[in-house]
């Protein structure tokens, strides 16, 4: 490992109301790649947005390449060679590549802007990187992946001394992440030093140094990678021990009635002849890579998406599902991996967002029944634990866990009796991903049925009484969850179809 | 964008096919039609819808609007008249005066929006009646007429209609297609260009790449301004008299053109070729409807239908 090439001392920082960083330390050395954990909310991003000069610090010392700085703003700390690779893809979808690659430092000929130059430079750059992306192509026409692999390459022709990946890998699929990796790789020999900001242990473990803990917008610990174990960062992220053993048996009696049967489900080229049955009492988990088809899946059975052919049966009845509203009809509820798009109205109270689905029962003739709205509001927010000051609170001012209770309560109000969850956890801290589980196995218990989509390995195989494993559109297999194990469920997900 | 591959783009050939197809309707449906009488009335109406159109085409690839450059119009207009009848100040000062007021109201609704965070159609809105307000206050009410052409100080109109042995030259469109040009330079190959794109796009990745995007945003709204002063001017030399009160709608007809022209109201995509040739097409429905007997009404009813033509096939465009 090299010499230490930054170093972050006592980085305080408030916002009103919260005090996000309470002097925390950080120490980046050459060539390595350091993965920075915690919970959302644990001030990881803070902390490097202080860095790269998004945000000004109240009060620590920032000292870098043996001289104390302090960047005013992302320029500064990109022409310093600090650069960040933001979580969100911060690509402008209607310019070019090249014109992204060189926003705000231009090639100029005169007052023209060089273009020319701009498309060599970048071609350049991802002949360096070994990526393959035609420069004069329109942003928004790339993969997420390929966009992801501009943004280094953008971070790369900085002269990058750090560089900071925020969550990077949110939105790869595996094949991505590989070729991510080895670019990661790269830059390591030429002795760049990384932060690289995950929630995904397998990540961390394969690409990382060493690991630094926050929590609660403190400093924990640093450890060498190699010689801890996923328990150990996961205790020190948590402050407590997080029970993430597997499942092992199927909690559904084997004679429990079927109440969906999807028979040959076709709906473009995601979903190809899918066929599968959910019992009563049931989590059938759905894993596959991303772009499996899951998600698409679950969106023809809804309604959401047209459907080309198959057909739905609802506890033996065939059923004509032609839209949402058809599918709420039938009893089933989708829960959107993009709660934000999807799943609830943040600028409203959770009162009004629990009963979105329901209005009808709260309606007074003309007018909305508020006391009603609110007491159905409060009974289930009682009995999901939703923490919130109260049912008038505004959703936006909840947390993701406190956030997807309440769409829960919203499909719980409908009477759904199949719920969908694509992504239940997906933006959620580990505390809070436990009290889902909880509720799902609850509910599950309680006689609901539920598919649960997630491209977590252990979410599956832990919440999951069987298994349906989607691969490029297609369903490769089905494990019932005493035989299943990563291993098999992988194979599925990647298997090469004829 | 940048990389023309061709002069014309897609969607810009589809609006000259427009053109040619309506030229045709309405010549085969009226005689009187194809003359050089309306071909003149024709061009005399796009000049200042035209110049109003180049300008507003960097707000809305902002993905912002300008509300205010209609009743602008008027209200520079009647300021230049209110300097020469009033004050006795000679055309030259006047016409140097529409272009300062108009690029300083712009400036001031690039202020708004990009630093006081207003939205910009509130922001415009308002500047947008201030604007009437304040060009009925120079005029006392009042009309204000430019002098006319047969005026020795009558000059600037040949700028734009040139009067040769009683026939009427519309050297106009050779200025307009000019600053066409420059402007889709300045729009395709300058940094302003590219960072009203840029915003357009997404403003926060603008941000964080360094860019000064309040200055740029602030620019696109002044460019807009200046050439709110140039259609004044424009207006001027075109009509006799400018009334205070009228001028609201114009910018509706500005910036429909654009829209029709492909300049998306969501910000991001646009030309000015593409808003100057949708600016050929408002004002061929409005000469050329009444020629086969629609009237006004009517004209307003067939704009925004084709208005919603456009926009649809926007919308279409993105689903895919």
């Amino acid at each position: 490992m090299g010499d230490v090439i930054l170093t972050m001392k006592g980085i305080d920082k408030s916002f009103p109301g919260v005090h996000a960083l309470d002097h925390v330390d950080l120490e980046i050395r050459k060539g390595e790649v350091l993965a920075l954990m915690g919970e959302n909310g644990a001030g990881k991003s803070t902390l490097m947005k202080i860095l790269t000069g998004v945000y000004s610090k109240d009060s620590g010392t920032i000292t870098y390449e043996g001289k104390e700085v302090e960047f005013k703003n992302t320029r500064e700390a990109q022409d310093a060679g600090v650069v960040i690779v933001h979580q969100e893809l911060n690509m402008l979808g209607h310019l070019t590549v090249a014109q992204n690659l060189f926003i705000g430092r231009e090639f100029k000929n005169g007052i023209k802007i060089d273009d020319k130059k701009m498309i060599e430079e970048s071609k350049k750059l991802f002949d360096r990187l070994n990526v393959d992306i035609d420069p004069t192509e329109i942003m928004s026409n790339l993969t997420v992946g390929k966009q992801q692999m501009c943004e280094i390459a953008k971070a790369v022709s900085f002269d990058a001394k750090v560089i900071v990946f925020d969550e990077p890998s949110a939105a790869l699929t595996e094949s991505e992440i590989e070729e991510m990796f080895k670019i990661i790789r790269d830059l390591k020999k030429k002795d760049i030093a990384m932060v690289y900001i995950s929630h995904r242990m397998d990540e961390i473990k394969v690409i990382t140094d060493r690991v630094t803990v926050m929590r609660d917008g403190t400093y924990v610990g640093t450890l060498i990678t190699k010689d801890c174990t996923k328990e150990d960062i996961i205790n020190m992220m948590v402050g407590r021990v997080i029970y993430e053993d597997p499942k092992t048996e199927s909690a559904v009696a084997k004679d429990a009635p079927v109440v969906l049967k999807v028979e040959n489900l076709n709906a473009g080229k995601m979903v190809q002849n899918v066929s599968f049955e959910l019992r009563k009492g049931e989590i059938l988990g759905f894993s596959g890579l991303m772009g499996a088809g899951r998600t698409e899946t679950a969106r023809a059975l809804f309604g959401a998406d047209p459907k080309e052919s198959g057909d739905i049966y609802i506890n033996g009845q065939k059923v004509d599902i032609k839209s949402p509203r058809d599918a709420v009809k039938a009893g089933i509820g989708y829960l959107s991996e993009d709660r934000k798009r999807f799943g609830i109205v943040v600028q409203k109270t959770v009162a009004e967002n629990t009963t979105m689905a329901t209005m009808h029962e709260f309606m007074n003739g003309l007018f909305i029944n508020k006391k009603k709205e609110k007491e159905v509001a409060q009974q289930h927010v009682d009995a999901l634990a939703t923490k919130t000051p109260g049912v008038d609170q505004l959703v936006v001012n909840l947390s993701g866990g406190n956030q997807q209770k309440v769409v829960i309560a919203k499909w719980l109000t409908r009477n759904s009796d199949i719920l969908i969850f694509d992504e239940p956890t997906r933006g959620i801290d580990v505390g809070a991903k436990n009290e889902i589980y909880k509720l799902m196995n609850k509910l599950a218990a309680e006689g609901k049925s539920i598919i649960m989509i997630s491209s977590e390995m252990t979410e599956i195989l832990r919440m999951s009484d069987r298994i349906v494993v989607m691969c490029e559109g297609k369903k490769t297999g089905e494990i019932d969850i005493s035989e299943a194990t990563q291993e098999n469920i992988m194979n599925l997900a990647t298997r090469e179809i004829n | 964008m940048a990389n023309k591959k061709s002069l014309l783009k897609g969607r810009e050939a589809m609006v000259v096919g427009i053109i040619i197809a309506m030229v045709a309707v309405f010549s085969i449906l009226s005689p009187t039609f194809r003359t050089y009488t309306t071909f003149v009335s024709i061009l005399d109406c796009s000049y200042y819808v035209a110049l109003m159109a180049i300008g507003v085409t960097f707000p809305l690839i902002t993905g912002g609007v300008d509300l205010s450059i209609g009743t602008g119009l008027i209200c520079y207009a009647l300021f230049g008249g209110y300097l020469i009848v009033h004050k006795g100040m000679p055309v030259g000062i006047a016409l140097v005066a529409c272009v300062i007021v108009g690029t300083l109201i712009g400036l001031l609704n690039g202020f708004l929006v990009a630093v006081m965070d207003l939205p910009p159609f509130l922001a415009t809105l308002c500047t947008c009646m201030i604007n009437r307000g304040l060009g009925s206050l120079l005029s006392g009410g009042f009309g204000v007429s430019w002098p006319s052409a047969l005026e020795p100080a009558g000059w600037f109109r040949s700028i734009f209609r040139f009067k040769a042995g009683g026939q009427v030259i519309p050297v106009g469109i050779a200025l307009i297609v000019v600053l066409v040009i420059i402007m889709s330079f300045v729009l395709n190959h300058t940094k302003i260009g590219r960072y009203t794109f840029a915003i357009g796009s997404n403003k926060e990745a603008t941000k964080l790449a360094g860019v000064n995007v309040k200055f740029y945003h602030i620019a696109a709204y002044t460019i807009c301004g200046f050439f709110a002063g140039l259609a004044a001017i424009a207006y001027s030399a075109t009509y006799v008299t400018i009334y205070p009160g009228s001028g609201a709608g114009f910018e509706m007809d500005a910036i429909a053109g654009a829209i029709v022209g492909g300049v998306s109201a969501s910000g991001g995509i646009g030309s000015i070729i593409g808003a100057f040739l949708g600016v050929i097409v408002i004002s061929l429905m409005k000469v050329g409807l009444p020629f086969i007997g629609l009237q006004a009404n009517w004209q307003q009813i067939i704009t925004g239908l084709v208005l919603i033509g456009a926009i649809l096939i926007d919308v279409v465009k993105k689903k895919k």
